[in-house]
Parts: structure tokens; sequence; C-alpha cells
């Protein structure tokens, strides 16, 4: 069975002035109709960069996709011809960011930006448009959907303006929903009620939803599985309950121990000495050694392969066994 | 976006303008501009590296003659050797526009510093003045302060210098200031200088170490723009005969002498208007390559 | 011994303006509307609430950055707005503030050692009789940060290292509070941490109180003894660590905590859900009576009409008509 997005083996390197910064090397993930796959990751581990490329809005230069392939079912995104390439990302992927007020267009009401992709594609006319537009501000629960269709960006408070991109979003009925961050910017309550909504529409489309994050709560609360992002590697890769239960990488299990906790005060945290990697110059080995409380001589030396861990479960360390048996 | 733009920075520590200079460096355009400015600043201060010939010299017997191999650029109406005067002449315009720039420069960039960093009513009132300023419309002003403080006629050379510097000033200060207003505004916002704030740092302490080293580079990429902007201006309004005119020598004043007999004696007006063409864009490029030096997200 | 720091009925107001050359005030921006609390050394106070509910005017006006629009604050018994001169002098040495964002706080072109020895040149009073450059050395060991780094400029640095070398500035003058306003909200989780001990850790070695503001409320319980929950410009409840957490009356509070989302995946579908809908209204126009009315599902007429005092309900102070306990968090 082929997967609905498949991103397999991504190489992508930015030639800056400084020199060549590696930022994915070798990310593969899949996700399926029904499904929410969740990417952890701290800022700079190449997230959004994987969700650009798939998206085919990368920079290039300075960036440059030297290996892997994007497949929407079955179908190779990278060598496909710009125009097809176009069609499919247009109908089949949606994506939305984490700055929506830059994300939308300050110069037009929230209405015709929706309307004009469905006037585009979908051959609407302006009335049918702008109904459907009502409609899908109403399906995301911004009140008075009528009116507000005619306002701009900027007099929608943050959790309205995400709101409203979501409704673009969902605009053409894409099958892949790529989040980038959608609620970092926001307060928990509206980060909890944007949440669900996503979650609600996710379920009843039965979109795949790729949800792109650093929270390691939200991931908890809506994930089914997880991947988990280093220095532009999957380091990580299991269904969600069985990675909060028991990491099987070290850097998952350190990152999920450096957390404060909502329900206990606790002591002091454990924390992860140190700093991520420079992209420039990735350690040799496994990149987290140095980083690593486990770490031994053979993980400066060799770069760990994924080793399966049971169904579904990869982890990227020589120790991956020891790890998840604590 | 946050750890990872520091592991990219380079180790070396480099300041503001060691980052531009390594950006500037690199770029051909600065380069051409700053040969162009440095041979004319060269002409300015030793004109005798280049001519022997004297530009009050009239040879009436020689005018209007055409570029021969011992006067290379003609003479003109008047028989002056057009060499020796162009030469001569960049004197009087860089003169100009480097004290106008500086007068522009430093009084904008003061008053604008300081309405930005009191801001009320000290900013209300100056910026009100300065609109005023700004809706003179520049020529005309120029024509204005000219005349008024020239109405006896016959000033010396350092006078009418003077006093063109004095009228660009006066006209264009509110540029820079406002420049410099917006910068300093900004600035002021920045959590450092809240952090200094919350120290007990004085206003003085905070605009000297905090606000204008991180304002200077907007003014800074205008005074270049705007030094070649002023000695175009000298060559308009010595052209118009309100500027600087006989016995200063400047490519304005030879522009001027020369516009009566363009189509008789067209070299007359070629040579010192492509000498303030080639300038003008000098400093405009060189402003060009300046402004993408200082600003990173251009690099 | 009076408390180190205490603040009466806080208020300050924004004017609101319309046009160019007449400024007229069309309204209010009542970031601040009445805040009252107290601090006691060593303690660490926790702050939270939403973006804009006037967690970071507070501690603008507690620095004295803006002047307030009424009320009273007393450091160690002395009125602090009224102060001036050395009086005040002294109080900046006192009371310090570290501030969220590590890119804008640290001037770029300072080196680190110029940034951190800044409170010396200000307050030459204080500074080491010895080479100051030793005690700069010293302070940035104690944040953490390699001393040999002094020459570095700031963009040199992570957003990590940068939070300790405003840490390390704050820190200089050997203040009795420190105002941080979320200090941790810009960093990875990693670094979250890291910085999170080191505050600890300041606090025991030189009994500094903190007013820590932020908006994660995991953060807030993991620092604070006592906790504010604000909404609006106004503190709604107030109590220690474990009665704000384990015993919340107000239902704000409760909303809040409910919507914070839990790492667990265990534990999903289990947990009180309280949806708030909408967004904060405008602290230009607030809701008449109680501010949270408009989103609370408790809300009865009365709430309308009367605004609920902030007193003690239930063992801690809480601003409802309908106090009652609720226990939303696992
Ligand atoms: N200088 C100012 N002029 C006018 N309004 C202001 C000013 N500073 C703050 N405000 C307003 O006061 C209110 C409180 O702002 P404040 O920055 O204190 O919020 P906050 O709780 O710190 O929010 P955040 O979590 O986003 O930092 C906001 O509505 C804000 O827009
Ligand atoms: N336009 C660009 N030029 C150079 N480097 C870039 C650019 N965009 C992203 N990067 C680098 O790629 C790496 C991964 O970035 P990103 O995918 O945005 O991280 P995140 O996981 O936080 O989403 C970072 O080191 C970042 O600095
Ligand atoms: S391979 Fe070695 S260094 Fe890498 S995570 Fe595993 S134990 Fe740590
Ligand atoms: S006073 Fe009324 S509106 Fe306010 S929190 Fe209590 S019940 Fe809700
Ligand atoms: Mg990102
Ligand atoms: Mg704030």
């Amino acid at each position: 069975m082929t997967a609905l997005l498949e991103v397999e083996d991504l190489h992508v390197e930015f030639r800056t002035r400084d020199g060549v910064a590696r930022v994915l090397n070798g990310v593969s993930y899949h996700v399926d109709a029904g499904e929410t796959l969740a990417v952890l990751g701290e800022s700079g581990s190449g997230k959004s960069v994987t969700a650009q490329t798939v998206m085919g809005i990368l920079d290039t230069p300075p960036a440059h996709v030297t290996k892997g392939s994007v497949r929407f079912r079955g179908e190779d995104l990278l060598t496909a011809k710009p125009e097809r390439r176009r069609e499919v990302r247009a109908e089949g992927i949606a994506m939305i960011f984490q700055d929506a007020l830059s994300a939308l267009n300050p110069v037009f009401t929230v209405g015709f930006q929706i309307e004009e992709q469905l006037r585009l594609r979908r051959g609407m006319s302006r009335s049918e448009a702008r109904a459907r537009a009502v409609e899908l501000l109403d399906l995301v629960r911004i009140p008075h959907a009528r009116q507000r269709v005619r306002e701009y960006p900027h007099q929608f408070s943050g959790g309205m303006r995400q709101r409203a991109m979501i409704a673009m979003s969902l605009a053409l009925d894409p099958e892949v929903l790529i989040a980038d961050e959608p609620t970092t910017a926001l307060d928990v309550t509206v980060q909890a009620q944007i949440m669900d909504l996503l979650a609600e529409i996710q379920r009843e489309r039965h979109m795949g939803l790729v949800l792109i994050t650093h929270d390691l709560g939200v991931v908890a609360e809506v994930a089914d599985r997880i991947v988990v992002m280093y220095a532009g590697r999957i380091v990580e890769q299991s269904d969600a309950l069985s990675l909060f239960r028991s990491p099987g990488h070290p850097y998952t299990a350190a990152l999920m121990k450096s957390l404060p906790r909502l329900d206990d005060k606790g002591a002091a945290l454990d924390t992860i000495k140190g700093l991520p990697p420079s992209l420039l110059r990735i350690p040799p080995g496994c990149p987290f050694h140095p980083r690593c409380p486990r770490a031994e001589d053979v993980c400066s030396a060799e770069v760990p392969a994924p080793a399966r861990l049971g169904l579904g479960r990869t982890s990227a360390c020589h120790f991956a066994a020891e790890v998840l048996n604590g | 976006m946050t750890d990872q733009i520091a592991v990219l920075a380079p180790d070396k520590p480099r300041g503001l303008f060691g980052d531009a200079w390594h950006a500037l460096r690199s770029r051909p355009l600065f380069w051409v501009s700053t040969s162009l400015i440095l041979l004319v600043v060269l002409m300015a201060v030793f004109p005798s590296l280049f001519t022997a010939a004297d530009p009050g010299l009239a040879q009436l017997s020689r005018s209007r003659q055409p570029p021969s191999s011992d006067a290379w650029f003609g003479f003109d109406n008047q028989g002056y050797d057009i060499y020796a005067r162009v030469i001569h002449g960049a004197r009087a315009s860089i003169v100009v526009g480097v004290l106008a720039t500086a007068g522009v420069v430093v009084l904008g960039s003061t008053i604008g510093i300081l309405a930005g960093f009191y801001g009320r009513w000290l900013d209300a009132v100056v910026s009100r003045i300065a609109d005023i300023f700004v809706g003179v419309p520049f020529v005309l002003g120029a024509i204005v302060i000219l005349t008024t403080l020239n109405a006896s006629g016959g000033a010396g050379p350092v006078r009418i210098v003077a006093q063109v510097v004095l009228s660009l000033v006066v006209l264009s200060w509110p540029v820079s200031m406002r420049i410099m207003r917006s910068t300093a505004i900004a600035a002021k916002q920045q959590d450092y200088v809240k952090a200094a704030r919350a120290l007990g740092a004085s206003p003085r302490r905070i605009i000297f170490k905090h606000m204008l080293p991180n304002c200077v580079a907007p003014v800074l990429v205008y005074s270049t723009i705007a030094l070649g902007a002023f000695i175009g201006v000298e060559a308009t309004l010595s052209y118009l005969g309100i500027g600087l005119r006989q016995p200063v020598v400047s490519w304005g004043v030879m522009i001027n002498s020369a516009k009566d007999y363009l189509r008789v004696a067209p070299h007359a007006l070629l040579f010192p208007a492509g000498f303030l063409t080639a300038t003008v864009l000098a400093f405009v490029m060189l402003g060009d390559a300046v402004r993408e030096a200082l600003d990173p997200k251009l690099r | 011994m009076a408390e180190l720091l205490e603040v009466q009925d806080l208020v300050k107001h924004f004017p609101v303006t319309r046009g160019v050359l007449f400024k007229r005030a069309i309204g209010q921006v009542r970031a601040v509307d009445g805040v009252s609390f107290t601090l006691s050394a060593g303690e660490t106070l926790g702050v939270v609430g939403e973006s804009g509910c006037g967690k970071s005017t507070l501690a603008q006006v507690l620095m004295l950055l803006e002047p307030p629009t009424s009320g009273s604050a007393r450091f160690e018994g002395e009125p602090m707005f009224a102060m001036r001169g050395s009086a005040l002098r002294a109080l900046r040495r006192n009371m310090q503030i570290v501030l969220q964002d590590p890119y804008t706080s640290l001037n770029p072109r300072m080196t680190v050692g110029d940034i951190v020895g800044e409170p010396f040149e200000i307050h030459p009073e204080a500074a080491p009789k010895g080479s100051r450059t030793t005690r700069v050395r010293e302070l940035l060991d104690v944040v953490g940060l390699n001393p040999e780094h002094i020459n570095r400029y700031p963009h040199q640095f992570s957003g990590g290292q940068r939070q300790r070398i405003g840490i390390a500035r704050a820190l200089a003058l050997r203040p009795k509070v420190i105002v941080c306003d979320e200090p941790v909200s810009a960093l990875d989780v990693s670094i979250q941490a890291q910085v999170m001990n080191l505050l600890r850790d300041l606090q025991s070695e030189f009994g500094l109180a903190y007013v820590f503001i932020a908006h994660d409320l995991s953060v807030v319980r993991h620092l604070s003894d006592r906790v504010a929950v604000m909404y609006l410009g106004k503190i709604v409840e107030i109590g220690t660590e474990e009665e704000i957490y384990q015993h919340p009356t107000h239902p704000y509070t409760q909303a809040l905590l409910s919507a914070v989302p839990v790492a667990d995946p265990a534990l999903r579908g289990q947990r009180d859900v309280i949806r708030l809908t909408g967004d904060v209204p405008s602290p230009i126009d607030p809701p008449s009576g109680c501010r949270f009315r408009t989103r609370c599902w408790k809300a009865r007429d009365v709430c309308a009409e009367e605004e609920p005092a902030l007193v003690d309900r239930g063992g801690h102070l809480s601003a409802c008509h309908f106090a009652e306990e609720r226990s939303v968090v696992p």
C-alpha cells in the first residue's frame, strides 16, 4: 500500500557565505489518510524546511535539494513537471503557518483571499465563491461570518486569523494538511480551541494531518504517530502512546525530563547540556553525541542507523534497545 | 529560529562596520565608485597634479576652439582652458557637497535623535517645523534665501560658497532629521534601552552609548547619496545664476556660462556636465553599496 | 519586618489618541487596573495571564520605566514612586529586570564585557574596589558562561546564552529583587530548563526575590512560591503555588489550567476539559462588573452589575462571586 504523502531520504543543504549548512540529512516520514503525524523538534532541527520542500516553497537558492523524494499518492513531486506539481499541491496538500498575520495578504479582505482560489481552481462565480467562503468561515467558527468575510486580516484577533488561515487551507478540500506550529503564537486558551478545531476537521474529512511543533504537550494530546527530529535527522519514530511511555532515543528521553510539569512543582529539572550543533559543522557519528548522557566511543565514530524497536518504531541510536528498556 | 542564527555566525568578533567592510570588499560597484570619488577628491585637493594651465587665464583669441592636443577639452566662449577649469572646478563642487552634507547630517541627526528620544512636545514642535521646510519647493527656497542674503552683490568666493552651503543645509536638514528620528524611536523601544534605563542610566549615556551607535547606519547611507545630490544642486543653482559665480570656478558655473553657446561650442558644456554626472553617479552608487552592506538582510 | 515590596491599587492607563496635529484622547487602554500584592525577601511571585493582560506593563511600572497612573508601591517600606536622587539610585541597585527577547535585550554594538560591566559605570559607588574586569568575569562564570568570551558580541551567542548575559547584567549590582518578564519564553525546551535551573540556583545563592512573569503555567509553577493570575489588567486569583494549581476557585484560572496540554497521551480524554469561547476583550473597553463574564460559563446577572472583590474565598484570594474549588490538573 502506498502512503498518502511520503517523504523519503530527503537531503537539503543551504549554501551560504559561511559554508554549506546541511539542514536535512535523510529525512523520511509518511502520513496516511485520517492520521495525525506530529513532527517534533527544537528550533533549527529542520521541521519547517522539510514542510517547505514538500510544498515546493523552499527558496532555491540558497537551498538545494540534493537527494530524496516527496511522493503524493505514489507520484514523485520533486521530479514531476512544474504544472503537475502545482496542480497536485494546490488540490492535494495545503499548509498553514505559525504567523497567520504575515501569511495573509493585508491589502485584501479575508473573504477575497478564500474566494480567489475557488474562482481560479473551481471556476466558481463571485457569488458562489462568496457563499462558500462564508460557509468555510462558519466551519472554523468565526462568529458573524457573513459580516466578517468582508474584513481585512488586521481586523481579526490572533486566534481568528489562524481560523481564517485554516478556512483558507480547507477551501480546495485538501487530502493532507501541513500545520507548521499553528498555535505557537497563541495563548493557551486559544491554542486549545484551535487544536480542537483541527482535530475535529481532520476526523470529519479523514485528512492526513502533519502537525509540526516543539510542544510535547500538544503532541501528546493529538498525535497518532510522532517523528522526533534533531539536526536534520529523524532520531525517533513511534506511535504516541509508546513514545511517551518509554522513549527509545536518549534525546527524546532527555527532552521529556527537561520539561517542567503542570501537576507538580518538582525539584531541579534535568537539562540537556550544551547547544544544538551548528549545521555547518555537524559532529561526526551520532550528531547528538556531544550532549548525550549515554555516549560511548562508537557514537562519535559511526552514524547510528535507525534500529527497529517493534511495530512502526525506530530509533537512530547505537543503544536503542537499552534506552527503551530504561 | 533562535539558536541556529548564532550557531551559523562566524567566530571572529566583528562589529557593524567590520561586517559592512567585509561585505563591501567583494562588491565591484563599491570599487568603481570609490576610485572615481578618489580621483575627483585628488583633483579638488591637488589640481596642479593634473594641469599646469591657469584656469583664470582668458585668451579671447582662442575663444570656442575645439579640443586639441595642447588643450584637451578646448576653450570656451571667454577663451578659458576648459580642461584646466574642469580640474579646478572640482574643488568648489566638492567643498559645497561635503560642507552641506556635514551640516545637514550634524544638524538633522542631532535634532532627530533628541526628538526621537524625548518625544512629546519637543518631537511635535520639531516635526511640524520640519514639515514646513519640506513644504517649501527646494529651488524656490534657495532663490529666496540666496537673493536675500546677497541683495547687495559683490561677495567674495568664500562668502558665496558659505551662502550656498547655508541654503542647502537650511532646506535639507528635515530629511536627515526624519531618518534619524524614526530610527531613534525604533531604537528607544528596544529592550536594551529599557534595560539601561532600569539600571538608572542618564539620558546622555542612553543617547550616546545605546542609541547613536545603532542609529547611524541609515543616516550614513543617506549622507553618501546626499553628497552626490548636493553637488548636482550646486550646479543647478549656479546654472540659474543664483549659486556660485565668477570669480569662483565650479562645474555649475561653467555649465551656466556655456549654455548660451551650446550650438557653436557644445564641448564647453559637455565636459563639465560629464564630470558632474559621473561624480554624482559615483556617490549614489557608493550610497547604494553602503546601504546594502549595512543592512544584514540584504547581504 | 515589613515586606520587601508592597504594591497597592496600582493603575496604569495608556491614552489612545487620534489625530496628528492635535492629539486628542479617545479612550484609555486599561493595561493595569488596580493591582495589589506583596513580595517578601527571597520569595518568588509568579504572574500568569494571557497576552495583553498587563503583565509587561506591570513590570515596567514596577521598574519605574513608566509612571503609574495611580496607586502606590513601597520598597522596604519606602514609597517608590516619590523617590528622587540618591534614594532612587539605591532603588535601581536593588531592583533589576530580565527581559523576554534575548535578541533585542542586549545592545548589538557592545561587547559582553561592556554589557555586564555597564551597571558599574552607571553606579560607580557600587563598583568593585579592584578590577571591574575580574568582577565581570566572575559574573559570567556565575551564570555559566565562559569568562574568556568577554570580548565577544551578543550576536555570537545563542538565545539561551544571551539570556544568561542578561541575567549576569541584572545580577551585577547584587539586587534584592529581579523582575523577570518572560525570561524563558523565547527559548527552546532544552535551553529553557538550563535557564530555569540557573534562576533557581541564583535565588538560593543570593537570596533573591523574583517577580516571575510568564504565560507558560508549568514554568511558573516550577519556579514560584506564590502565583497571581491576571485577566484584563486585574489579579483575579492569588495564592500559593499549591492553592492555585491544586485548588483553583476562579473560573478563569480553572479554564487556563485546563487548556494546558499535558505531555501524557494516556490522560487523553480523561481530563476535566473547560473550553472558553472567544478571545480576551479589548482592554480599552472592558466588560462591566466582572471582566471575565463575557467568556465565563458561570456568569449570572450579578456578574455584570457588581465587580467581585479580590477577597479570601475558601482559603485564598479570588475575585469571583461564585468562587468554588474545581480541580482540573490531573
Ligand atoms: N505604550 C503603550 N501604549 C498604549 N497601550 C499599551 C502600551 N503598552 C502596552 N499597552 C497595552 O496594554 C495592554 C497590556 O499590555 P502588556 O504588554 O502589559 O501585556 P502582557 O500581559 O505583557 O502581554 P504579553 O503576554 O503579550 O507580553 C495591552 O492591551 C497593550 O496593547
Ligand atoms: N533561507 C535560509 N537560508 C539559510 N539557512 C536557512 C534558511 N532557512 C532555514 N535555514 C536553516 O535551516 C535550518 C532548519 O530550519 P527550519 O526547518 O526552519 O527549523 P525548524 O525546525 O525550527 O522549523 C536552520 O538551521 C536554519 O537556520
Ligand atoms: S548513538 Fe550514542 S550518542 Fe547517539 S544517542 Fe545513542 S547513545 Fe547517544
Ligand atoms: S464573577 Fe461571575 S462572571 Fe466573574 S468569574 Fe465569577 S461567575 Fe464568572
Ligand atoms: Mg519552524
Ligand atoms: Mg509581555
